[in-house]
This record gives structure tokens, C-alpha cells and sequence, in this order.
């Protein structure tokens, strides 16, 4: 697909983006759990444009079998793009930008997992960006997490992770594909609510420190809002269970 | 695919060592938490690089080569000259390091050097076009880890700008279909001074240029990098857990001072 070119503003005279939304607007966000049948726990989540699937396996016997360690889990990550995800189709043998993101990512989700009660064994995390619009590192994680919880691993808490941005000279939240490459800055943040940790923080361009703090309030504001969205998810899956066991037992009181 | 590294098996003793002397205000090699351990810089080392720097942070040692050749733009950046950052943590460095592809940690400290110099535009990418979208200078910088005591992004940031700041090139003139270059060096076109600052986080304090022995019992990592007019131009997390809100706002404040002791450090050793 050929790339969009490049808009020429930004943001309208009325403080309104490309895609409509208000500088401190997320994209609509849709999450999903349980949705791969042979992973032990699954995710999918829709973030403006994106589309990324999360798997999860584990605890299982580390493999290769040095890798494994004494008294904790091992967590394996990988942040892998389709080679159809973006414009220009991406070499699908892994870039130097997944490998570091592979780290940064495992990186955020360590300090949730109760890894100490699995020593020997590999958890291992599968985040594949099926469609990329921007963020796509920050989505991983949020869905990541909750693939994590589905695959009734112990954990903490839930991390939930969104990016901002500043674009003509403003700070704005969850930047798209566009913003990202033509704005001024990006820094993507993972949060940890309860024990009140930043476990991701990247950014690349150029901030004042005055841009920074505002940034990153708005980045913990909006991993609030998405924190409940996660936490609304899971309870949908069981809800759903629920349902069905419920019209189970009614039909059987019928027959 | 990244996996929880296997640290070497500190001493529990040792551990404990390094964390309470942390939580005491002190450190294991008797510095306070927000000094740097001595810095050494030399420039020209390699005669044949256009530019270089070895880099004493303590006992790290870094050296940094600066190559600067004719070859092609990338395709989405016609008018502007390429710049690559790669680093090598070879086996001679520390017993950690291993033969073989570049390990994630080296990947992650060539990008995380790459976007503080790209980011504030430190190299004048434009002014490396020979040719629109056909040929430009392509600089190549290369990260060279001799001796491993931690800290090794700043001591490769401090090495790479000092090796670019001190680089010189022959000018290069397409004529026809080949590039001449003329007589006489001038420097590399440099507009920007990025100086990385690493902080770790020893229990529940902070320190910054950590040696070895804390990185190792940190429980988080952070690098600010800081242009020359004191704004923020590139950021990276790195350990298992992570910083309060707090904690990241005090970080970065410290790294624009701190950035700028360094920078004065490097310019000045640059110009020899």
C-alpha cells in the first residue's frame, strides 16, 4: 500500500487532530480475551489502527534447558511485527527495533509476574503486531498483561501502557502512525497502578523538562483509564461463561 | 526472542553490601550518590578513523572509531547523509560477554546511543548529500567495549560525541559520476552536543554512573540523554522493576546538570 502523504497540519485551528479526537482523546480501544484455543492464555487488542494477538505459555519447562533459572521463572518475550503489518512491507527476519523492543517489553511485565513461585520453568509471551498504527509497543503490553491473567498466571497487578507524543508544539496522548512521524516527540510509558512504578519509558525527539512531567501525567492519566478497560475485559470472558453455564442448568431443570 | 538473564551469582553477602551502603548514603567505591566516577577522555588514538575516543569512566573503558564513507541514502531520506551506530561487547570486555551476533544488550546500547545523537540532530544530515538520493557520506560509529565495570552507555555516549566533536574529513564534490575529494580536512558538521546520563536505582535509592557491583543488584535503570540547550532528546528504562512519578521528574533534573559537567568534559577534551 502506498504511504498517506503527509497532512499538512497537524492540528486544526480548533485543537482538533487528523483523526478527530482532542489532544488528550485515546483512540477507541477494544480489547479481547481468550481467543486462541491451543495458547494456555490469549489476547487481542484493537487500538486505532492496530491489531495485535498475544499468546501465552507457560510455566513450562525451559527450553533450552540453561536458560532455566534456580529460583524464578524465566520470562521469554517476543515483539514481532507481520511482514503485511505496515505500508511498505517489513523483511520478516527480526530488525534490531524488535529485538530491543522485545526486551523493553519483557522488561515492563517482570516486576508484576510472581515468577518465584515457578523456579525452573519459562513463561513465555508472544505479542504479534498483525496491523501497526503507532503504539504498537505500548498495545503489546496492555494486551500482553491481560493474556498473562487469562493464562491464570499469579501476578500483581495488571500493567497497562500508553504513548504520548508532542505534535506541533503540543503535548498530545496516544499518537497514530502520522504523529508519530511527523510530530516532535514520542514517549511511550508502562504503568504499574497500584505499586505506582513506570516499567517502560523510551522516548526519542526532543522535550523540555516542563513537557516531560506534563507528558508523563497525561501518559499515567490515560493507563488509568485503560487499567479499567483491562480489568473490564477479563471479567467479560467470565461473564460470558457464566451466562452460558446458566442456560446449561436451566435447560436441564426443563428436561 | 529476550529472556531474563542469568546474573552472575553475587555473593549474598556482596549484595547486601552494595544495597545497604546505598540505603546508608554511601557507595561501594566511596562516592556519593549523584557523582560521577573519574572521567578520562582521549581523542586520536586511531590514526586511521576520522575520528576517535577512549573513554575512562572509572574502570570501564570504551573506545569509539568515527568512519566516514560515500554510499547510498536511504530511500525515504533522499536529501540526508546515513548514520549508523553499532556496538560490540566482545568477550575481552568482561566475562559476562560472549562471541557471536550482537546480544540484545548490544543492541540496545548502539540504539539507545543512535537516538540521542540522531535525535537532537547532532550530525548535519543534510549537509552529507553529495547527490540527491544517489550518493551522500555515510557515517559510520562504531561503539568498542574494552573493559566492562558498568555504566557502559554513558562511557559510549561520552566516547561517541567525543569522537565526533573531535572527527575530521576530507571534502567530498561529485564530478560527473565520481566522487573527488579535495585537499585539506575540516571537521564533521556537528550542531548538536547529546551526553547520556544513567541513574540506577539500588533499593529504594537512586545513583547515578553505577559501577558493576550496583547494576547488578539494581532493581531498575534509567538514561536520560540531554541536549546542549538542556532539553530532553532521548530516554530509556531498563532493569526488572521500575521509578515512581517522583522519582523520574528528580531524575531528570539531575541529568541536565549532570549532562552539562560532562559536555564541558568532552568539548574540551575534543579540541585537545
Amino acid at each position: 500500500m502506498p504511504e498517506p502523504k503527509q497532512p499538512e497540519k497537524l492540528i486544526d485551528d480548533k485543537g482538533i487532530r487528523i483523526d478527530g479526537r482532542r489532544l488528550d482523546q485515546l483512540r477507541p480501544i477494544k480489547l479481547e480475551v481468550g481467543i486462541l484455543d491451543k495458547a494456555d492464555g490469549s489476547a487481542y487488542i484493537e487500538q486505532g489502527k492496530n491489531k495485535i494477538l498475544v499468546g501465552v505459555y507457560g510455566p513450562r519447562e525451559a527450553h533450552p534447558k540453561h536458560i532455566a533459572l534456580p529460583d524464578r521463572a524465566v520470562l521469554r518475550c517476543r515483539y514481532r511485527m507481520a511482514p503485511f503489518s505496515v505500508d511498505e512491507r517489513k523483511n520478516p527476519a527480526p530488525s534490531r527495533r524488535e529485538m530491543e523492543l522485545s526486551k523493553v517489553i519483557r522488561e515492563s511485565l517482570e516486576s508484576v509476574v510472581l515468577t518465584d513461585l515457578y523456579p525452573r520453568t519459562t513463561i513465555d509471551v508472544f505479542i504479534e503486531v498483525l496491523q501497526s498504527d503507532g503504539g504498537s509497543r505500548c498495545a503489546g503490553i496492555t494486551a500482553a498483561s491481560l493474556a498473562l491473567a487469562d493464562a491464570g498466571i499469579p501476578m500483581r497487578e495488571l500493567v497497562a501502557a500508553c504513548a504520548v507524543g508532542k505534535i506541533q508544539g503540543h503535548m498530545a496522548l496516544d499518537l497514530s502512525d502520522a504523529e508519530d512521524k511527523y510530530g516532535e516527540a514520542d514517549l511511550p510509558v508502562a504503568w504499574v497502578p497500584n505499586a505506582n512504578l513506570v516499567t517502560l519509558l523510551q522516548m526519542d525527539g526532543i522535550l523540555t523538562t516542563n513537557e516531560f512531567e506534563k507528558g508523563l501525567t497525561m501518559a499515567l492519566d490515560a493507563c488509568k483509564t485503560i487499567h479499567g478497560m483491562q480489568q473490564e475485559a477479563l471479567k467479560k470472558k467470565y461473564l460470558v461463561i457464566k451466562e452460558v453455564a446458566e442456560e446449561r442448568e436451566e435447560t436441564e431443570v426443563v428436561a | 526472542m529476550s529472556f531474563t538473564p542469568q546474573l552472575p551469582p553475587v555473593a549474598k553477602l556482596e549484595q547486601k553490601t552494595v544495597v545497604d551502603l546505598v540505603a546508608n548514603g554511601k557507595r561501594i567505591d566511596d562516592r556519593t550518590a549523584d557523582s560521577y566516577r573519574q572521567l578520562h577522555i582521549q581523542v586520536g588514538l586511531i590514526e586511521k578513523a576520522n575520528g576517535s575516543a577512549q573513554v575512562h569512566l572509572g574502570k570501564s573503558k570504551v573506545l569509539v572509531g568515527v568512519k566516514v564513507e560515500t554510499g547510498t541514502p536511504f530511500p525515504d531520506t533522499p536529501d540526508e547523509g546515513v548514520l549508523t551506530v553499532n556496538a560490540e561487547l566482545g568477550p575481552l570486555a568482561s566475562p559476562l560477554f560472549e562471541t557471536g551476533p550482537p546480544s540484545e544488550q548490544a543492541i540496545e546500547l548502539a540504539r539507545v546511543i543512535d537516538r540521542g545523537i540522531r535525535e537532537s540532530k547532532a550530525v548535519d544530515m543534510k549537509s552529507l548529500v553529495l547527490l540527491k538520493g544517489k550518493k551522500v557520506q555515510v557515517v559510520f560509529v562504531d561503539i568498542y567495549i574494552l573493559d566492562h565495570d558498568g555504566n557502559l552507555i554513558d562511557a559510549a555516549s561520552i566516547a561517541a560525541l567525543a569522537a565526533l566533536a573531535s572527527a575530521k574529513m576530507l571534502k567530498a564534490e561529485l564530478k560527473g559520476d565520481e566522487v573527488v575529494y579535495k585537499p585539506g580536512l575540516h571537521s564533521l558538521p556537528l550542531n548538536n552536543h547529546p551526553v547520556a546520563v544513567t541513574f540506577a536505582k539500588v533499593g529504594k535509592t537512586i545513583v547515578v554512573d553505577p559501577v558493576l557491583e550496583e547494576e547488578q543488584v539494581m532493581n531498575a535503570r534509567l538514561t536520560v540523554t540531554i541536549e546542549k540547550n538542556g532539553n530532553i532528546c532521548a530516554m530509556q528504562k531498563g532493569g526488572l522493576s521500575g521509578f515512581t512519578q517522583d522519582e523520574l521528574k528528580t531524575v531528570v533534573h539531575l541529568a541536565v546538570q549532570k549532562a552539562a559537567e560532562n559536555r564541558a568534559k568532552i568539548l574540551a577534551a575534543a579540541k585537545g
